[in-house]
């Protein structure tokens, strides 16, 4: 990879592309869920046993399913656009800027998709954009030669009720644990359980927070690939269904779907912790050019 | 929560409907409700403040918490499912007491301040389950912006609907079907005691 990128040319990428490929991406995850968010809600319904909760589940797939085949929205909050992009630093974007490539494929993607335009200028006078933009982006600049476009249609009902703490050394994995099912907690039945629970542990302030939105691009359910903290994301999952929420927050054994837990390197004096949620109707998607 | 089959209401209605309603009910709601959500609420209150009328005659009809997607060709609207009421609790009590509003519908629970006011209102409170917007919208027969229409998605949108499914979560009578709900599943544990 760092042979190729001392000697290769730069491979180009036209900017139409980067909007062909997020307009695509924003109409395709708010219509279509996910087969990893489809297996998580139909291993709920074998688990739940509240009959309200089940319920609840069947009616999100077949929610899922209309909104698949006639073409309705999956939810009225089509989010705004969470965009995370991985730049090869091989790679000559060309014919506009990257952010101005991704808005316009925001933009056109809400309008030809007949999305919610969610987003207001600024948040004191709040006058609506009318078009979804500007869209959040996060970029990387990787080795290799490829674009890979990572993104989500962010409800605010769940991401409101995330949270962050600057917790210290000795508050420790149980005090991490702790704070992360209180959240859940508190938030009761408002950011739309079952929940996908992302969780962002250590770097600085502002890296737990964006640790804990990328946990939510994981396919959902898959472990994280460290031991530990696949398990702790397991007892994270056992301990928040014990809370009794349950789908739609009516009561049941299924709070949340999944927990991922991404962890960074700390300083020795800090243990943040941020906790990200997304709801029932969590919509993700990736493409890479 | 009963048991039974859904209770089939219309709208408007009055204190005495409001009354029989208890928390778990399920409930197949049809008629006209009206959206509101945040931007919308906080011109009504301020039309309220200022003792002007306000563009929708609220008595013993429904606030809807939505703000729906437009809609496709052919269609009166598009996914409308339900929004945060936490969000409303600031100007929830204003409205019960001034307009006669009967009833909002909503995901989340809502403040003590909006409980006691729903109370002494004979007001409900209807939970729905945002991640069937598709559904409920497909459960919306006719659609029109009644007022603040520059609020594009947050305008005060006049819906018709036929049996939209819905869950009483609030009654009259201090009943709350999420805390009962969730006291029926909990699991304590010592360490997770606050």
């Amino acid at each position: 990879m760092s042979r190729r990128s001392r000697g290769a040319a730069m491979r180009t990428i036209a900017a139409s592309d980067v909007t062909a490929a997020v307009r695509e991406l924003c109409i395709s995850v708010n219509h279509r869920m996910g087969e990893d968010m489809l297996a998580a809600l139909r291993r709920a319904l074998e688990i739940e046993e509240s009959d309200v909760g089940r319920h609840v589940l069947e009616r999100l797939l077949e929610n899922a399913r209309v909104a698949r085949e006639q073409w309705y929205p999956i939810c009225q909050d089509t989010g705004q656009a969470v965009i995370f992009v991985d730049l090869g630093q091989d790679v000559h974007v060309a014919g506009a800027d990257l952010d101005a490539a991704i808005d316009e494929g925001v933009r056109q993607g809400y309008r030809d998709g007949y999305l919610r335009p969610s987003v207001v200028e600024q948040p004191i006078d709040r006058v609506n954009t009318g078009d979804n933009t500007p869209a959040i982006v996060y970029t990387r600049i990787v080795p290799g030669d490829r674009i890979a476009l990572g993104l989500l249609a962010k409800g605010a009902g769940c991401d409101n009720m995330s949270r962050l703490a600057m917790l210290t050394p000795s508050d420790g994995r149980d005090g991490a644990l702790r704070f992360v099912v209180r959240a859940i907690s508190e938030a009761g039945p408002n950011p739309s359980p079952p929940l996908l629970v992302g969780v962002g542990m250590g770097g600085t302030f502002e890296q737990a927070a964006l640790l804990s939105k990328r946990a939510l691009l994981r396919a959902v359910g898959e472990p994280s690939p460290d031991p530990r903290l696949a398990a702790f994301e397991a007892e994270l999952l056992g301990r928040i269904n014990d809370l009794g929420i349950g789908p739609g927050g009516f009561g049941g054994r299924v709070t949340a779907l999944a927990v991922h837990v991404e962890s960074r390197a700390t300083h020795i004096a800090s243990l943040p912790v941020a906790v990200n949620l997304d709801c029932h109707s969590h919509r993700a998607g990736r493409a890479v050019l | 929560m009963t048991d039974d089959r859904p209770i089939e209401v219309t709208t408007p209605f009055g204190a005495a409907q409001a009354d029989a309603l208890r928390a778990g009910d399920a409930v197949l709601l049809s008629g006209i409700i009206y959206t509101a959500r945040d931007a919308a609420h906080a011109r009504l209150a301020e039309l309220i403040a200022a003792h002007r009328p306000l563009p929708v005659d609220l008595r013993d009809q429904i606030i809807y918490y939505c703000g729906p997607t437009p809609a496709r060709p052919g269609r009166p609207i598009g996914s409308a499912g339900p929004t945060t009421a936490s969000r409303m609790d600031a100007y929830t009590p204003l409205l019960l007491e001034t307009t006669g509003v009967r009833g909002m519908i909503g995901k989340g629970k809502r403040s003590a301040e909006v409980r006691a006011a729903m109370r002494q209102c004979h007001a409900v409170y209807f939970g729905a389950v945002e991640g069937t917007a598709a559904l409920l919208g497909a459960r919306v027969t006719q659609a029109s912006v009644v007022a603040f229409s520059d609020l594009g998605p947050e305008a005060i949108h006049r819906l018709v609907v036929e049996r939209f499914p819905l869950i009483v979560v609030n009654d009259v009578r201090g009943g709350d079907a999420y805390d009962e709900g969730r006291a029926r599943y909990r699991r304590d544990r010592a360490d997770q005691r606050r």
